[in-house]
């Protein structure tokens, strides 16, 4: 269940230019907090940007009341919350979304994201390395992207960073790799988050295959908490149905929705 | 210290309510604060059959503000009635089921199964500008507003609210059409119609093309237009639009609003309408008021 706190910001870390990592306390938070499950963040006083922003949660530190969340800095909204100190305090709703990554008893699963879709992939990759071996793709547009490689190098079994231009790593895209091993790895999940093109095609590939799939969505957003009905996907109903990406999702069975 | 107001008939224990579609039906909320302290709420825009709603985006933010156009999607008023209002019902406050219809047989059809729901009134919604049927087509003419509010009124008994638009001319025309009708009350004001346009693909953000416009921004407009309205008739108004603070609400009671509706700062904080009730309370201790009602309409003009 969510709630709605006062979060202090421990540690402000830039891992790119335009790129940022908080690492927040808050017991609330760290303790009920899911892989897949993000915060709706208010990043000013005035009314000015108005809405909060829905940024997804990247590390959970539950044994030091610890969560961290990593945002690139691309609008107004984001812009604002990058000026915030370390030691002064943000207005957090969190943790938010009954859609989760759900890990089950899968043992070879991969794990695939592109450019700043890789965020939420990092909790569920550290729990799934516990009990599975993880196949880690994360695809970036060139070498200047490329983000969190050491960080993901520790918890995957196997880690291919990939780029549109080959100008760091495999060349290509990250799916193109996830395809090649999906056999031989005898992968039997996949989990995805990243711009909806590498979705649409890792459904697809899911669905060919036949594998679990969960995907992680976005959507423009108000409330997050489920009453506005703002931040709809289609549901792969016959009759036309929506589903609230803030509290059905934001994860979801990739073949419930339409992408 | 007295708070309570009443409003068409409706007991309230303060006159802070929620607004229609920015408060589901009640459930969500519950888990950030105690529902029972509101004044009333007033659920999702509800119809006669389940509707899914308009495609996505469906919302995008503005200058102090937001625009919507979710397209009224709600589960039908049967699945509503069965499985909705009961767990409403369980708290303390004045529920209101917000209506709305595509033609009139359905408007009527629906107040007929709303007469008999555990709610305690019913709010018309003639001004949702986001559906390409009804609402709006009814409520932006003075005959328009009374032909619906008069074919409800014959089927409902309970406490009838007319929630108007301010997408017209002249706010005292819709207003008057309401109350000679026989409406108990009228809420006003619902969202503007507007756009916004991303200019690097050139189309509109919301996949409606237009939507309602609502939050701090157009809250001058929303007290003029109460002021306006409340001059006009004599029922009771309910006033909203970008009420987020007990100021705010103190601002509308004084334009002529007897009960006020906090929508998109539910958004802003989730509890924001128990600030405002705070904050009302608080104007009143610092002007030495004892009964709110005793502020209604009581501005005076230069």
């Amino acid at each position: 269940m969510p709630t709605n706190v006062n979060v202090k910001l421990i540690k402000k870390e830039l891992l790119k230019p335009d790129i940022l990592k908080f690492t927040c306390e808050s017991k609330e938070i760290s303790n009920s907090a899911k892989p897949g499950q993000f915060i709706e963040i208010k990043v000013s006083e005035s009314y000015e940007p108005f809405l909060r922003r829905p940024i997804s949660i990247y590390n959970i530190d539950k044994s030091n009341n610890l969560f961290e969340f990593i945002f690139q800095i691309k609008g107004r909204g984001t812009n604002f919350l990058s000026n915030v100190k370390e030691g002064e305090f943000i207005d957090i709703i969190g943790p938010i979304g009954k859609g989760v990554f759900e890990l089950k008893n899968y043992k070879n699963i991969a794990i695939i994201g592109g450019g700043i879709g890789i965020f939420p992939l990092y909790e569920l990759t550290k729990q799934a390395r516990q009990c599975a071996n993880t196949n880690v793709y994360l695809g970036f547009r060139n070498k200047e992207f490329v983000v969190l490689e050491e960080e993901f190098k520790e918890i995957s079994t196997n880690l291919t960073i990939t780029t549109d231009d080959g100008s760091y790593s495999k060349s290509g895209f990250a799916i193109d790799y996830l395809k090649k091993d999906i056999e031989e790895k005898n992968i039997d999940a996949i989990y995805a988050c990243g711009p909806l093109p590498m979705l649409k095609a890792v459904k697809k590939l899911a669905e060919d295959k036949n594998i679990f799939c969960q995907i992680s969505l976005e959507q423009r957003m108000a409330c997050a908490v489920g009453a506005c009905m703002g931040c709809s996907v289609k549901l792969a109903t016959k009759e036309v149905h929506y589903a609230r990406v803030c509290k059905d999702g934001p994860v979801f069975n990739c073949n419930a929705v339409e992408i | 210290m007295n708070t309570e107001v009443d409003f068409a008939g409706i007991k309230m224990k303060n006159p802070v309510t929620v607004a229609s579609g920015t408060f589901g039906y009640g459930e969500e909320f519950s888990e950030f604060f105690d529902l029972n302290k509101l004044g009333g709420i007033i659920t999702k825009g509800t119809s006669l059959k389940p509707r899914p709603g308009n495609k996505p985006p469906r919302v995008c933010e503005t200058s102090s503000g937001m625009i919507n156009a979710i397209g009224l999607q709600n589960p039908g008023v049967e699945y509503v009635m069965e499985h909705l209002l009961p767990n409403l019902r369980k708290y303390n406050t004045a529920i209101i089921v917000n209506a709305i219809g595509s033609t009139l047989d359905e408007y009527v059809e629906l107040a007929r199964m709303l007469n008999k729901a555990d709610i305690d009134g019913v709010e018309l919604n003639l001004s949702c500008p986001n559906v390409k049927q009804g609402c709006l087509a009814f409520g932006t003419t003075y005959e328009g507003v009374k032909e619906v509010t008069n074919a409800v009124r014959k089927v409902l008994d309970k406490p009838l609210i007319v929630k108007l638009s301010p997408n017209v001319t002249d706010i005292t025309l819709t207003a008057k059409g309401a109350e000679d009708a026989g409406a108990d009350a009228i809420s006003l004001i619902n969202t503007f119609t507007a756009m916004v346009i991303d200019i690097n693909t050139r189309k509109p953000v919301l996949g409606n093309n237009t939507g309602g416009l609502s939050g701090p921004g157009i809250k001058p407009i929303a007290v003029r237009m109460v002021y306006q309205a409340s001059n006009a008739v004599k029922i009771p108004v309910m006033g909203l639009g970008g009420i987020m603070t007990g100021d705010d609400a103190i601002e509308f009671m004084l334009a002529g609003a007897k009960t006020i509706s906090v929508g998109t700062g539910n958004f802003y904080i989730p509890d924001a309408s128990i600030k405002v009730i705070e904050g009302i309370e608080d104007y009143m201790r610092r002007k030495n008021i004892n009964d709110i009602n005793e502020i209604v309409g009581t501005v005076q003009m230069n």
